[in-house]
C-alpha cells in the first residue's frame, strides 16, 4: 500500500546520521574543502555507526540487518546533506562491499565481507569512469580478457575515490563487450595510480586517475565468478545513491539560502518577500522534494529486485538537472555574497554540477 | 514502510477507470470537443447507473487520484460531467457539520444524477478569493445572497439540469475582511438564483462553465457551512475555503497527470510503432534529442504524480498539507502544460491536427495550470508555507 513514511528503524538511522552531519561534518567542511583533507577523525566517528556493517549478515561478522537500498537512500541523503566529499569517503568502503554482498561467490564473501565489519574504517573502492569523451559505463574502453587461469586488464580510470589508500579496487572493464567486475588488491603488476586529481568540486575528497597495464588477476576474482555480476543493478543502485546525494546537497543550498533570503533586507524588506525570490525559493523546494520520492521509488523497485534502470536512470537525470537549477539559485539569491567563499553555497554549486559527471561513486 | 505498491483493489479501480475511459470516453471525445454545451448525455446515464459499484465513484485519496488519472486519460472535459458532488461535495465534506453531510450529501446517490458545484470567483475577485463582494445577509431564519459568480464548473448542470447544489462562498460583514467569509448551499431550483452564461473556451469543452446571478436569493438560515458567527481576529470561514483547496488541489493534480500521461503514451506509441526505442541508463551525451524530450517527459509525469499521492495520502493519514497540496498542484499544471506541449512539437503534423485528439489534450491540460488557483498561486502558497510566510509578509 502506497506509503510515504519510512520505518521507526529508518527514521532512528536517520536521525542518527543527521546529528552527525550536522555536529560533526557541518563543522568542518569548508575547512575540509579549502585543504583538500578529510581528518581521519570523523570517517572513523562515522564508521562506528555501523552504515555499511549492518547491512552485512552475522556470518560474515555484520550486524545481519537487511540490506535496504530506500535506507541507503535516506542515509546517503543526511550525509550529502552534511558535504558531499565526507559522504562519497565514508560510504566508499560499500563502493567494493555492497556488489560483494550481492553479487560475489561464497568464496568472495568469506574472504572480504568480515574485513568491512571491524572497528576500524576499511578503504576499498570501485573504478568506474573513464578519462575520455562519449564516456558509457556499459560500452567500457577498459578491456578484460581471459588468459588461461587470468584475467588480463587495459585501460584508463578516473574520478577513482581514495585509490591510494585502498586495499581492494573493484575495477569495471569491458569483457566481450559486458560491463563485469573485477577484484584488483592494491599493489597487483599494472595497477598504476597517477596523482591525485584535482576538480572542480568535491575537493576534500581524493580522487585518482589509474591506469591498467596488462594488470592479471586470478579468475576467481571476476565479481560473481563464472556468472558474473548484474552490472545494470550495480548502475542502478549507484544512480539512487547519487540522486539521493544530489537531494542533500540540493537541500543543504536551499536551506541556507532560503535563510538568508529571510534576513537579507533591502529597499526595507527581507528579499524573501519579493516573488522573485520567493518563486525560485517555491520552485527549490518542490524540485527537492519530487526527486527525493522519485529517489525512493527507483530504491523501492530495487529493493524488490525488480528491473529498475528505466526509474533509476529518470531520477538520476532528472537529480543531476535539479542539483545544478537549485544550487545556481542559491548562489544567485545570495548574489555577489553568494560567489565569495565566506559563504557555503558558492561550495554546493560546485559540488551540484558534479552529479552530471558522476557515476559508480556511491552505491546502495 | 516507504512503499508504491498499489493494492488488489486500487489495481482493480484503475483497470476499471481505464477501460471505462477508453471505451466511453475516447470515442466520443472529439465528439464533445466540436459541439460544446451539448450534453453526453448516453454517458452520464452510464456513469450514474454505474455509481453504486463504486468503481466510478469518486473521492478525495489516493485512490481516486489513480481512478481520476484514467479517466482524464480518457477525455477530461467528459471526466467534469460525471454526475458527483464534485467540488461542492469536498467543500461540504471540509467544514460542514455532520446533519449538513447528511441533509446535502446523504441521498445523493438518490434518484436522478446529480452535480454539485462551487462558485467562489466573480468577474474582479479571481485568485484573491478575499476580494470577493457577494453578499449574505441575514433575514429570520434565511440568509438573503446577492452577488455574481464567474467560472462555476458543472454550474449549469448542477442548477438547471439537476438537483444538485452549489457551494458560494459570500460575505456577511464585508468590514471583517477575511474573517466575514462564509459558505453557504444553495439547492438547484432556489428562487433568485438564474444561470446567466455559459463560457466558450480553450478546452474542456464538454464540462460547463457557467456565471450564477444571485438576486435576492434566499435560503435557509442552517445551509451556512461552519459557525455563522464573524470573530474579527479569526478567520475560520476563509480557512475552510483554504481546507478545502487542501483536499481539491491534489485532485485537480490527478486530473493535469492524466492529460500528460495520455499526450505521453499517444507519442511513445507513435515512436514504437516506427521503431524507435527509448534508450535509458544512456549517457546523455549520447541520446537523441528526441530521447532527451521524452525521458524528461516522463520524469516531469512521474514527479507531479508522486507529489500528489503524497499530498493525498498525508490528508489519509490526517497530516496537515497544505504545503503538499500546492506543491502537487504547482508542478502537475506547469508538467501537464510543458508535456502536452512538447509533444505536440514532437508529433509535428500529427500534433497540430484535429485528426488526433493530442492537439486537444494540449488544449484541455492547460485548464489544470488554471483552475483550483492558477500556477502562480500555488507557487505563492507553497513560497509562503516553505518561507513561514503570513500574506502580509509575502505578497
Amino acid at each position: 500500500m502506497i506509503s510515504f513514511s519510512p520505518t521507526e528503524e529508518q527514521q532512528m538511522i536517520v536521525s542518527m546520521v543527521k546529528q552527525f552531519a550536522s555536529d560533526e561534518i557541518r563543522k568542518i567542511y569548508r575547512e575540509c574543502d579549502e585543504s583538500s583533507e578529510i581528518p581521519d577523525s570523523v570517517v572513523d566517528t562515522a564508521w562506528r555507526m555501523g552504515l555499511i556493517s549492518n547491512n552485512i549478515p552475522e556470518e560474515y561478522g555484520g550486524f545481519g540487518g537487511e540490506h535496504s537500498a530506500i535506507t541507503g537512500s535516506l542515509i546517503a541523503e543526511e550525509l550529502a546533506w552534511g558535504d558531499l566529499s565526507m559522504a562519497i569517503h565514508i560510504l566508499c568502503p560499500a563502493l567494493f562491499s555492497y556488489p560483494i554482498l550481492e553479487m560475489g561467490t561464497d568464496t568472495q564473501r568469506k574472504k572480504y565481507l568480515p574485513l568491512f565489519c571491524d572497528e576500524q574504517y576499511k578503504v576499498a573502492t570501485a573504478a568506474l569512469i573513464e578519462p575520455h569523451f562519449g564516456f558509457d559505463p556499459c560500452s567500457l574502453s577498459t578491456i578484460a580478457q581471459l588468459e588461461g587461469n587470468e584475467y588480463v586488464l587495459n585501460g584508463e580510470k578516473c574520478y577513482v575515490p581514495l585509490a591510494t589508500e585502498a586495499d581492494f579496487l573493484l575495477v569495471y572493464a569491458a569483457e566481450n563487450s559486458n560491463s563485469q567486475g573485477f577484484i584488483i588488491e592494491k599493489d597487483t603488476k599494472g595497477l598504476e595510480i597517477s596523482e591525485r586529481e584535482n576538480n572542480m568540486g568535491i575537493k576534500a575528497l581524493a580522487t585518482y586517475e589509474l591506469s591498467l597495464k596488462n594488470c592479471r588477476v586470478p579468475k576467481e576474482n571476476r565479481l560473481g565468478g563464472p556468472d558474473g555480476c548484474d552490472f545494470h543493478r550495480i548502475l542502478n543502485c549507484s544512480r539512487v545513491a547519487l540522486s539521493a546525494m544530489a537531494v542533500g546537497v540540493a537541500k543543504a543550498a536551499f536551506e541556507y539560502s532560503r535563510d538568508y533570503a529571510k534576513e537579507r533586507v533591502a529597499f526595507g524588506e527581507p528579499i524573501a518577500s519579493r516573488q522573485t525570490i520567493a518563486f525560485m525559493l517555491a520552485e527549490m523546494a518542490i524540485e527537492i522534494d519530487a526527486t527525493r520520492l522519485m529517489t525512493w521509488e527507483a530504491a523501492w523497485k530495487l529493493d524488490r529486485e525488480e528491473e529498475a534502470t528505466k526509474e533509476a536512470s529518470l531520477v538520476k537525470g532528472y537529480a543531476d538537472d535539479m542539483a545544478i537549477m537549485v544550487t545556481d539559485r542559491a548562489v544567485q539569491i545570495l548574489g555577489g555574497h553568494g560567489y565569495v567563499r565566506e559563504h557555503p553555497v558558492e561550495l554546493w554549486l560546485r559540488n551540484g554540477r558534479g552529479f552530471v559527471t558522476f557515476d559508480g561513486m556511491a552505491i546502495v | 514502510m516507504i512503499d508504491f505498491e498499489l493494492t488488489p483493489e486500487q489495481q482493480e479501480a484503475i483497470k476499471i477507470a481505464h477501460e471505462f475511459s477508453k471505451e466511453q470516453f475516447r470515442p466520443v471525445s472529439r465528439y464533445y470537443d466540436e459541439h460544446e454545451h451539448e450534453s453526453p448525455q448516453e454517458l452520464i446515464d452510464k456513469t450514474w447507473e454505474k455509481r453504486y459499484e463504486g468503481t466510478l465513484a469518486l473521492g478525495l485519496d489516493v485512490t481516486a487520484a489513480l481512478r481520476i488519472e484514467e479517466l482524464c486519460w480518457g477525455d477530461a472535459g467528459l471526466f467534469l460531467c460525471i454526475p458527483g458532488p464534485a467540488l461542492g461535495g469536498a467543500a461540504v465534506f471540509s467544514s460542514g457539520t455532520k446533519e449538513q453531510l447528511g441533509r446535502f450529501l446523504g441521498s445523493f446517490n438518490e434518484g436522478g444524477p446529480k452535480w454539485g458545484a462551487m462558485a467562489m470567483t466573480e468577474p474582479h475577485a479571481g485568485s484573491d478569493t478575499a476580494a470577493i463582494s457577494a453578499t449574505a445577509v441575514r433575514d429570520g431564519d434565511e440568509w438573503v445572497l446577492n452577488g455574481e459568480k464567474i467560472f462555476v464548473t458543472m454550474g449549469k448542470r448542477a442548477l438547471e439540469d439537476s438537483d444538485g447544489f452549489v457551494v458560494v462562498w459570500a460575505t456577511v460583514d464585508k468590514s471583517a475582511g477575511r474573517a466575514g467569509m462564509k459558505s453557504f448551499v444553495v439547492l438547484a431550483g432556489t428562487p433568485g438564483m438564474r444561470i446567466e452564461k455559459l463560457e466558450k473556451k480553450l478546452g474542456i469543452r464538454a464540462s460547463d462553465t457557467a456565471t450564477i446571478v444571485f438576486d435576492n436569493c434566499r435560503i435557509p438560515f442552517d445551509n451556512i457551512l461552519g459557525s455563522p458567527e464573524v470573530k474579527k481576529t479569526e478567520t475560520k470561514g476563509f480557512r475552510g475555503a483554504m481546507a478545502t483547496f487542501d483536499a481539491t488541489r491534489p485532485i485537480i493534480a490527478a486530473q493535469a497527470i492524466g492529460v500528460g500521461r495520455a499526450a505521453l503514451d499517444f507519442v511513445k506509441e507513435t515512436l514504437e510503432n516506427k521503431g524507435i526505442r527509448i534508450r535509458y541508463g544512456t549517457p546523455r551525451q549520447k541520446l537523441t534529442a528526441l530521447e532527451r524530450d521524452i525521458m524528461e517527459m516522463e520524469a516531469n509525469y512521474e514527479a507531479a504524480k508522486l507529489l500528489t499521492l503524497r499530498a493525498l495520502w498525508m490528508m489519509s493519514q490526517a497530516q496537515p498539507n497544505s504545503l503538499e497540496s500546492s506543491m502537487a498542484k504547482t508542478k502537475a499544471g506547469l508538467a501537464v502544460t510543458k508535456i502536452t506541449q512538447k509533444a505536440v512539437e514532437i508529433m509535428g503534423p500529427l500534433g497540430y491536427s484535429r485528426k488526433h485528439l493530442l492537439e486537444k489534450w494540449m488544449r484541455d491540460g492547460k485548464i489544470n495550470d488554471i483552475f483550483e488557483g492558477t500556477g502562480q498561486i500555488n507557487m505563492l502558497v507553497t513560497a509562503r508555507r516553505v518561507l513561514n510566510y503570513s500574506r502580509d509578509q509575502l505578497k
